[in-house]
């Protein structure tokens, strides 16, 4: 007891190169603790959700943009399909479609076009308010409403696409009618609208003053029969509400609709077979592909990082086990003289080793103390971090 | 045992029995519907089987009627909406449905639709202004089409209700037989005279004319309405291109409309297109009626 006292008073005394030394351990000890942590997190997360995904159609190309952007909304936009893909899906009866289109963001959060099917699919419940109902309503995931503080009757614009382009696509106001219950997932940091809401930010739809009925004949490019031409002066509706909604269509022929991705739920297993078959054909523009696999492949290359990492940390960890020798026999050196005086005063080696054992003993006890509350606090907080910094 | 005993006894032995009545009552599936004939399809295809709903009020036309949120909370709870297609009931395009239960019954025959050229428009009832531009949608009134809808219907209801396919198979070809039983009147009645011209009241027989070879110029009258003095110039002028003898009307006209008609030499029958639930007997027993009524024009024009 003698020798932990005199120990942790000698370390006391020298704080700085105590803390020093108690902070190199730590952080060499806990840094593949929390990374394990979060990668373990990471890959429950991934594969939790893409397991949940059974088939994903979207354009040809990258298969790792068009889950990341589906199942997790992140901001590489895939390019865009149509909703032909939607009706080829219902027309060969094996499987549902669930359009998506996350192409857009409200306030940096991401904006899920949407049918309702999509709640039922992903078993998503209203925690506050109401589904919405009409085009120009929105849904807030729990996450969004909490961070932003809004309730249902509160509105939320949509980001500009091009700041400097005057005649380019408004920003639309919508109405949230409803927040959804937390669901532990990308959800939860959405803005959910209908399908249609989401042509309309995109600026396929609008609603405007009807051009046949104004006396304002500034705003009429031409007229050709029952055909009139409006020019860029018409001003165009940016917020539905009861008294505008009628005046809003959408242009152009709806199985040209855009859509970043189709969810698509087979049947069953031979349902599934069969669909995945039909998009093996060249010639279709589309790709079907299986998140759960896509993501298998991502994770195989986080477990080859992970290695990578893993080899790194033990050569800086034995890196900073040498240092941390050469810092002690280094220490003896320079403690040479009161090592002396204690011997003089009649210790033996053998307390003078007691002594310095204690030392390290302290040190390397309250590193491993800071290891476990650093890895207990990431382990807490593990789900919000994967959220944060990695999907 | 007393009898108070036995007939506890007896209530407790029925609980069971009426615990499954009752959990059959409640699992049958609800499907709204956006018209009549839609409605009246699914009722014979699906029979006790589903509860059927078609919520619009008896005094609008359902293809411009807006429903309120509470109804459309009701169409989104549905377990299936049937919808008509060609652009009908446009409030479906302005409100959130789920996609995987909804039928599009005219899907087979989309490439099919008739597109309407002249847009007018008009206002009655409690819609307020519409107009019958974009795509005609009186699909049903080709009872060969109506036909093909209800076999939407019965698809849907089979993949909704697969213990039941062959009881559901059964009601649909019944229905089928008796729509196509009225197609191959109609047919048999229009092909003697496929060019005998005749006016149709409202833009609502563009399927129908096309279904039957028939000969049918339309105006935009209401029934329950004066055209107006600038509409009977119109119709003069057409009458003159276009020497129809009858006016087909979607419900019965005026006394003083059938009189001017009748000056003009246009007898008025009524052709109703049934898009609401009809005050006496049902979708066939009033497309029977269309027929009877239409009989008279051809027969007089021989």
């Amino acid at each position: 007891m003698d020798s932990l006292y005199l120990a942790w008073c000698y370390l006391s005394y020298y704080k700085l190169r105590s803390i020093v030394l108690v902070a190199c351990i730590t952080i060499i000890g806990a840094l593949p603790l929390a990374l394990e942590i979060l990668v373990a997190e990471s890959e429950r997360q991934l594969a939790l959700r893409a397991e949940s995904s059974p088939l994903l159609i979207g354009a040809k190309g990258s298969a790792l943009d068009l889950v990341m952007n589906s199942l997790y909304f992140s901001d590489e936009v895939p390019e865009p399909i149509t909703m032909a893909a939607v009706d080829q899906v219902l027309e060969s009866g094996l499987a549902g479609p669930i359009p998506l289109m996350v192409s857009y963001r409200a306030r940096t959060f991401p904006v899920v076009g949407t049918t309702l099917d999509y709640f039922d699919f992903r078993q998503l419940e209203i925690a506050r308010g109401e589904m919405f109902s009409l085009i120009g309503q929105c849904v807030l995931g729990a996450e969004v409403a909490r961070r932003l503080a809004l309730e249902p009757g509160d509105s939320i614009t949509t980001a500009p696409e091009a700041m400097f382009d005057i005649a380019g696509v408004y920003p639309l106001k919508m109405k949230i009618v409803g927040i959804l219950a937390e669901a532990d997932s990308a959800d939860d940091r959405a803005v959910f609208v209908d399908i249609r809401t989401a042509w309309i930010i995109s600026g396929l739809g609008h609603g405007h003053t009807d051009v046949t009925r104004t006396t304002d004949e500034s705003v009429i490019l031409k007229r050709e029969g029952n055909n009139v031409a409006a020019n860029a002066k018409l001003m165009q509706y940016q917020e539905i509400t009861d008294d505008n909604i009628d005046s809003f269509h959408l242009h152009g022929d709806p199985g040209d609709f855009p859509l970043t991705a189709v969810l698509t739920v087979p049947f069953d297993t031979k349902s599934s077979t069969i669909l995945q078959g039909r998009y093996l054909d060249q010639g279709i523009p589309y790709q079907v592909v299986r998140p759960a696999e896509v993501i298998d492949s991502l994770l195989a290359t986080i477990f080859k990082i992970r290695n990578v990492l893993d080899g790194v940390v033990v050569v800086v960890g034995s890196a900073t086990i040498l240092a941390l020798i050469l810092v002690f026999s280094l220490s003896l050196r320079l403690r040479e003289k009161e090592l002396q005086t204690i011997y003089m005063l009649g210790s033996s080696r053998a307390t003078v080793a007691r002594l310095l054992g204690a030392e390290i003993i302290i040190i390397i006890s309250v590193s491993v103390g800071f290891c476990t509350l650093l890895a207990l606090l990431v382990n807490h907080f593990d789900q919000e971090l994967v959220r944060r910094l990695f999907i | 045992m007393t009898i108070m005993n036995r007939l506890f006894l007896f209530l407790m032995g029925l609980l069971p029995l009426l615990l499954a009545a009752s959990a059959l009552a409640t699992s049958r599936p609800t499907i709204y519907t956006v018209n009549y004939p839609l409605a009246y399809f699914a009722e014979r295809i699906g029979g006790d089987l589903v509860e059927v709903v078609f919520p619009a009020p008896a005094d609008v036309d359902p293809a411009f009627w807006k429903p309120d949120g509470a109804i459309i909370e009701a169409y989104q709870k549905a377990d299936l909406i049937l919808l008509n297609g060609a652009d009908y009931a446009k409030w479906t395009h302005k409100v959130s449905l789920p996609l995987l239960r909804a039928v599009n019954t005219s899907r087979s025959f989309r490439t099919d639709y008739l597109s309407i050229d002249t847009e007018v428009t008009h206002s009655h009832g409690p819609g307020g202004d519409h107009s019958h531009t974009g795509t005609a949608f009186t699909t049903w009134l080709d009872l060969s089409l109506a036909a093909r809808q209800a076999e939407e219907i019965f698809k849907a209801l089979a993949r909704k209700l697969p213990d039941h396919e062959a009881e559901i198979e059964r009601n649909f070809q019944a229905l089928e037989a008796d729509l196509l039983n009225l197609d191959k009147q109609l047919r048999s009645l229009t092909i003697s005279q496929p060019d005998l011209p005749l006016f149709g009241s409202h833009p609502i027989y563009q399927y129908f004319a096309r279904g039957y070879n028939l000969n049918i110029r339309m105006v935009m009258w209401e029934p329950d309405e004066d055209p107006g003095e600038q509409q009977w110039r119109e119709l003069q002028t057409m009458i003159e291109e276009h020497q129809a003898r009858w006016m087909l009307w979607e419900g019965p006209p005026r006394p003083e409309s059938i009189d001017r008609l009748k000056e003009m030499g246009i007898n008025s029958l009524v052709f109703s297109p049934c898009f609401n639930r009809p005050e006496q007997g049902n979708f066939l027993t009033v497309m029977q009626h269309n027929i009877d009524n239409l009989a008279i024009a051809f027969e007089q024009a021989d």
